[in-house]
C-alpha cells in the first residue's frame, strides 16, 4: 500500500510579522509532517491475559456485558470525551476502518469505553459516539465497573491534575485499539498512526477470513 | 554597490526583523460544545522566536499541549507555558502530537467554518490567523484538498 505523504500539496498560509517597514513577503514551504512513520509498525500478539470481560452500560442506557457481543469480533478503545486530541483522532480512525470494512463490519462490534465515567454519562456518550460512526457503541458505568473492564483489557489509565483543563483534570491513557476474537480472547493491538485505516481494515479482514476457515 | 550592501546589512542586523511563518492551521470539528477542541498548525521562525500566548474569542482558554507517549503507549499531555522556536526549524502540531487545546468553547466547532486565533510571539509580535474547521475524521488540510 502507498502511504499518503504529500509534502507538496500543502495549504500554505503565510503570516509575516515585522516591526519596521512594509516588507517583502516571501513564501516559505514548511515540511508538514503527519506523524506517519511506516518503519515503526507496531503490532503485537499473544497477550494471554487480556480478555474482553465487562459489565457496563451502553449509550442507550442498557446494561451490557461481553456476552452481548459474543460471536462478533470486537474493536475496543478506551478514552474519554474531554480528550482533545488522541481520542477523537483514534475514534475517527476507527470510523474510517469500519467504512473500509464495508459489509464485513457486521462481524465487528466497535466499542468505546470511557475511563472518565463521572463526566461521560449515557447521554453524553450517545451524542459523542454518533458523531464518529453510526455503529460505534459507547460504554460507561460506575468507577468500579470501568476499573474492572480496564483490568480485564489490561488498559492503563490515570487521572492527573491539569489546571488548564475543564474541571482541573485530564486522563492519561493508552491509545491502543484492541482487536478481540469472537470468543472474547485477545487477537491484536493497534495504534492509530501506525498504519492507514484501509491497511487496518485489510488486516482485520484477513484475520476474520482465517478464523472462518478454521 | 556599497550602498546596497549597507542596506542589506542594516536589514539583517535589525533584531526586530522577525519572520514567523504559520502554515496549514486547522481545527477538528467538535462534537459537543462542552468538550475541548484542538487546533493544529506548523510554525517556522527565522530568526528564533518564542510563542508566548495563544487566544481566541471562541474559547475561554487556549493552551499549548505537548503529548508524550511513553514506551508503554501511555499518552500524557502537558501544558507548555511558552513554545521556543529554534531558528529555521519547523515546529509541527498534528493529531496525536502537539496541539493547541481550546477549552470552554462558546459554540460547537462546525465543519466548514473558520475562527480567528491570536498568536503572540516574543519578537514577531501578535498575529491573527483564520483557522478552518475540518471534518471530524480529517487528518489535516492536506486531505481536504484531495
Amino acid at each position: 500500500m502507498t502511504q499518503i505523504t504529500s509534502a507538496h500539496r500543502k495549504l500554505r498560509i503565510i503570516l509575516w510579522s515585522g516591526a519596521i517597514t512594509a516588507a517583502v513577503l516571501t513564501l516559505g514551504l514548511a515540511a508538514f509532517r503527519m506523524g506517519d512513520d511506516p518503519s515503526h509498525k507496531v503490532t503485537y500478539t499473544g497477550e494471554a491475559d487480556i480478555r474482553s470481560q465487562f459489565s457496563l452500560t451502553n449509550h442507550e442506557g442498557q446494561s451490557v456485558t461481553e456476552g452481548d457481543y459474543a460471536g462478533r469480533w470486537q474493536l475496543v478503545f478506551f478514552g474519554f470525551t474531554h480528550c482533545p486530541d488522541i481520542c477523537p483522532t483514534t475514534l475517527a480512525y476507527m470510523g474510517t476502518v469500519l467504512d473500509e470494512l464495508g459489509p464485513k463490519a457486521e462481524n465487528v462490534a466497535p466499542l468505546f469505553v470511557t475511563v472518565d465515567p463521572t463526566r461521560d454519562t449515557v447521554e453524553i456518550l450517545k451524542e459523542y459516539v454518533a458523531a464518529f460512526h453510526p455503529r460505534l457503541i459507547g460504554l460507561t458505568g460506575s468507577e468500579a465497573q470501568v476499573a474492572e473492564a480496564a483490568e480485564a483489557f489490561k488498559v492503563y489509565y490515570e487521572r492527573f491534575e491539569e489546571e488548564s483543563a475543564p474541571a482541573g483534570y485530564l486522563m492519561a491513557h493508552a491509545g491502543h485499539i484492541y482487536l478481540m476474537r469472537p470468543d472474547g480472547r485477545f487477537e491484536a493491538v493497534f495504534l492509530e498512526g501506525n498504519q492507514p485505516a484501509d491497511a487496518l481494515a485489510e488486516e482485520i479482514t484477513i484475520r476474520i477470513a482465517k478464523e472462518m476457515r478454521s | 554597490m556599497i550602498r546596497t550592501v549597507l542596506i542589506a546589512a542594516t536589514l539583517f542586523a535589525t533584531p526586530a526583523f522577525a519572520d514567523v511563518t504559520v502554515t496549514a492551521p486547522w481545527a477538528r470539528a467538535s462534537i459537543l460544545a462542552s468538550r475541548p477542541g484542538a487546533v493544529y498548525l506548523a510554525i517556522n521562525a527565522d530568526p528564533a522566536d518564542t510563542l508566548l500566548a495563544v487566544s481566541t474569542p471562541i474559547a475561554k482558554a487556549a493552551m499549548i499541549h505537548s503529548v508524550e507517549t511513553g514506551e508503554d503507549g501511555i499518552a500524557r499531555m502537558s501544558a507548555l507555558a511558552t513554545l521556543p522556536l529554534a531558528a529555521g526549524a519547523v515546529v509541527t502540531m498534528a493529531p496525536g502530537d502537539m496541539h493547541i487545546m481550546l477549552t470552554d468553547l462558546t459554540e460547537k466547532l462546525l465543519e466548514g467554518e473558520t475562527f480567528p486565533l491570536d498568536l503572540t510571539f516574543e519578537t514577531g509580535g501578535e498575529v491573527t490567523i483564520d483557522v478552518p474547521i475540518l471534518g471530524i475524521a480529517s487528518k489535516g488540510p492536506v486531505e481536504a484538498t484531495q
